[in-house]
């Protein structure tokens, strides 16, 4: 271990020398989230201001419940709040005055056309500026609308089944409809704030440039000529692969710890709690490592590494949403960015900064950590003699 | 001693008494190494002693670099087995790895870092005690020229104060065997000769040393024993004097006279050893085995022959022509 150490530190006074790791590691992403902060609206305030206005033109029981059992909760959780209009013209003008966020209408013969079985819709006028609290506004809804599919499936099933005491039915079965709406949101679709979003975006997307330095200095050594004398030494050969892999996981992690706690202090970026931040980095650190490691095996030549893992870092920070919001993409993307460990960093963070415990963060790293097994083991079987002369 | 020769052949001359008494730092025997279907080494095996100087002479492709890369444990051997100091080296082993100090034939240093960082950073790989690692690093500088730039990074040294850092790091340790890879390819003269005359003082201050190069006048200045390798096979093995004899060749001392060029001829006669004698208008050339031991007796022979030398130059077989018979082809081909 002694020599892995040694190693490490001859690699890391190295890349703080060259600052091209600083410069990956820190500056750009912390440039880059500054400037997301200055150029996105939302990443103005602290959290998400999201204020509905409501129409209320069906005055039906699905409605109602909505309105007045949905909606309190969620304001009591400080997630929204929400006023009544009388009619849809005073909503939009709301709206479009930037009074509130978003606003529902719901129709006329709302409540009865879904308790006849029919289809019915409710419309949500949304601010152009506030893209993100509208979404927040439609998963609440989205999340009430699924629980009433629930409740018919269960009305028409006790039906079937003899029971003719319809609205006794529907009450016992929108038991606490609001507590189980509420959860579906924290757990689904609520995400980070913007600016902690983009602070943990350009983290977790340039994180995978900062752990290649470790990873693919083994074939600047080959170029170089000191690997014959690495491997001339007495010191065990794992001791030299632990050595970049102790760069890698240090630079990836200073990376993250730094930004974290620049983008606090600089943007009010709000990551959570600091223990499950740090099992998310840690993961997050060990998946990169293992990608960026399994992409150097497969080049000759430092240059090749450098454009491989380029190209892998900026696919999957795409896919993994670490530049915009996957809700505001299409559901298929959102499904697909489940292939990228930044997804999981992400959705761990979001998690956690909604304020859940720590348990939340076991699912992201796990995942993460198989990234990591995964990609490590096939790195392995590619270049077994990644440590030829 | 003598032993016939022909090309394809590993011709190996019994060791001197002295061989025999001291120790043997290195002891290699069966070494094979394949790539594939090509057979870069096949079958090399030799020893060298303490405070010896062994060179591995042959041409670019010979096998040399895959050999002493196997001997250093950086490569694994397909076969035959590899001592330094009685310890086994293998690619698994690292015990054996501390008596060796390994120069390869590219430069091998980092170039982002001075000359002390790099000395420091190899000083710990081999595990030099804290306390002694700068007093050490300071020697080394000192030894190999690089005391005023030690400080410096590396990438703005010339090429030959890389080589001699090269160098040092291989010595950093005070290894028990140097092996050196070719180290003045690309050397200015005046740092070939640094290097040459810091290789001569370590062999004088007992350090074993392996020294592979396709420069034959390297090799018979520092060597005092010498392998002929040639596509993986070593061809022939001993000292410089024994390898000439090997191919029979005879040394030329040409006498510049002054005086009667005959009669000088008349009193050579004398001297059995002298194999042929050409006379010609003031100068006499002999042809004779063994021209240094010989020298005196033929002055000796002139001066009562009461003739006048004006100049003596002697000129010894040389390994390039023992390398163009063994191999019937040039050395640096």
């Amino acid at each position: 271990m002694r020599a892995a150490l040694t190693i490490a530190a001859k690699d890391l006074a190295q890349r703080v020398r060259d600052r091209s790791a600083i410069m990956l590691g820190i500056v750009a992403p912390l440039g880059l989230a500054f400037i997301f902060g200055l150029i996105i609206p939302d990443m103005s305030g602290d959290s998400f201001d999201v204020n509905v206005g409501v129409v209320d033109q069906d005055r039906g029981a699905i409605s109602a419940a909505f309105i007045d059992e949905v909606l309190p909760a969620v304001a009591a959780e400080g997630l929204l709040d929400s006023q009544p209009y009388d009619t849809p013209a005073e909503a939009r003008a709301d709206v479009d005055a930037g009074n509130l966020t978003s606003a529902y209408i719901f129709p006329e013969g709302f409540s009865s056309s879904l308790e006849s079985g029919g289809s019915a819709t409710v419309e949500i006028i949304g601010n152009v500026d506030a893209s993100i609290s509208t979404q927040i506004a439609k998963a609440v809804l989205d999340s009430y609308l699924a629980e009433v599919d629930a409740v018919g499936i269960a009305v028409g099933t006790a039906m079937i089944a003899g029971e003719t005491d319809v609205n006794t039915i529907a009450a016992a079965a929108m038991e606490s409809p609001a507590a189980i709406a509420l959860q579906d949101v924290n757990a689904e679709n609520l995400e980070l704030d913007m600016t902690t979003f983009f602070g943990a975006g350009m983290a977790v997307f340039f994180l995978f440039f900062t752990v290649q330095f470790g990873v693919s200095s083994l074939l600047e050594e080959r170029l170089l000529g000191t690997l014959p004398r690495l491997l001339g030494a007495p010191i065990k050969r794992w001791s030299i692969v632990a050595g970049k892999a102790i760069t890698s996981l240090a630079l990836g992690l200073i990376s993250m710890v730094v930004l974290a706690i620049g983008t606090t202090l600089l943007i009010g970026a709000e990551w959570g709690n600091p223990l499950g931040v740090l099992i998310l980095m840690v993961s997050a650190v060990l998946s990169a490592l293992g990608i960026m490691a399994l992409v150097a095996v497969v080049a000759k030549t430092p240059e090749q590494a450098a454009n491989y893992q380029a190209i892998v870092a900026v696919a999957l920070g795409m896919l993994g949403g670490t530049f915009f919001p996957l809700s505001q993409g299409p559901r298929f993307l959102a499904a697909l960015s489940k292939l990228t460990p930044h997804a999981w960093f992400l959705e761990g963070l979001g998690d956690l900064s909604a304020g859940q415990d720590l348990s939340v963060v076991i699912v992201p790293s796990l995942a993460m950590l198989a990234f990591f097994v995964v990609t490590l083991a096939i790195a392995s079987m590619w270049r077994r003699e990644v440590l030829a002369p | 001693m003598k032993d016939d020769k022909s090309a394809g052949e590993h011709v190996v001359l019994a060791p001197s008494e002295a061989e025999r008494c001291s120790l043997n730092v290195l002891e290699c025997s069966g070494l094979v190494k394949a790539f594939d279907d090509l057979v870069a080494v096949d079958d090399v095996g030799f020893h060298i002693a303490e405070g010896e100087t062994y060179g591995l002479l042959g041409p670019n492709g010979a096998g040399k670099t895959t050999t002493i890369s196997m001997i250093s444990g950086i490569l694994e051997a397909d076969a035959g087995k590899v001592t330094v100091t009685g310890k086994e080296i293998t690619t698994r082993t690292t015990d054996g790895n501390a008596e060796i100090g390994y120069v390869p034939q590219d430069i091998a240093i980092y170039p982002d870092l001075t000359a002390r960082e790099n000395l420091r950073f190899f000083g710990k790989l081999y595990g030099i005690p804290k306390d002694r690692l700068g007093r050490r690093i300071d020697e080394v500088l000192e030894v190999i020229g690089l005391s005023d730039r030690g400080d410096d990074r590396t990438e703005e040294y010339s090429g030959g104060m890389k080589r001699r850092l090269n160098i040092g790091i291989g010595l950093l340790h005070e290894p028990s065997l140097l092996i050196l890879d070719e180290p003045t390819v690309g050397v200015d003269p005046q740092s070939r000769n640094s290097i040459l005359e810091s290789v001569e003082l370590l062999g004088q201050a007992g350090t074993a040393v392996l020294y592979t190069t396709h420069y034959m006048e390297e090799a018979e200045r520092l060597c005092d024993r010498l392998a002929i390798i040639d596509a993986g096979k070593i061809r022939a093995e001993g000292t410089r004097r024994e390898l000439v004899e090997l191919v029979g060749q005879l040394d030329t001392i040409s006498l510049g006279v002054v005086g009667s060029a005959r009669r000088l001829v008349d009193a050579l006669q004398l001297v059995p050893e002298i194999e042929q004698i050409t006379a010609a208008e003031g100068s006499v050339e002999i042809l004779v085995s063994g021209a240094s031991g010989l020298l005196p007796r033929i002055l000796d022979a002139a001066q009562k022959a009461d003739v006048g030398i004006s100049g003596v130059e002697v000129v010894e077989p040389n390994l390039e022509s023992v390398f163009l018979h063994l191999t019937g082809k040039a050395l640096r081909d």
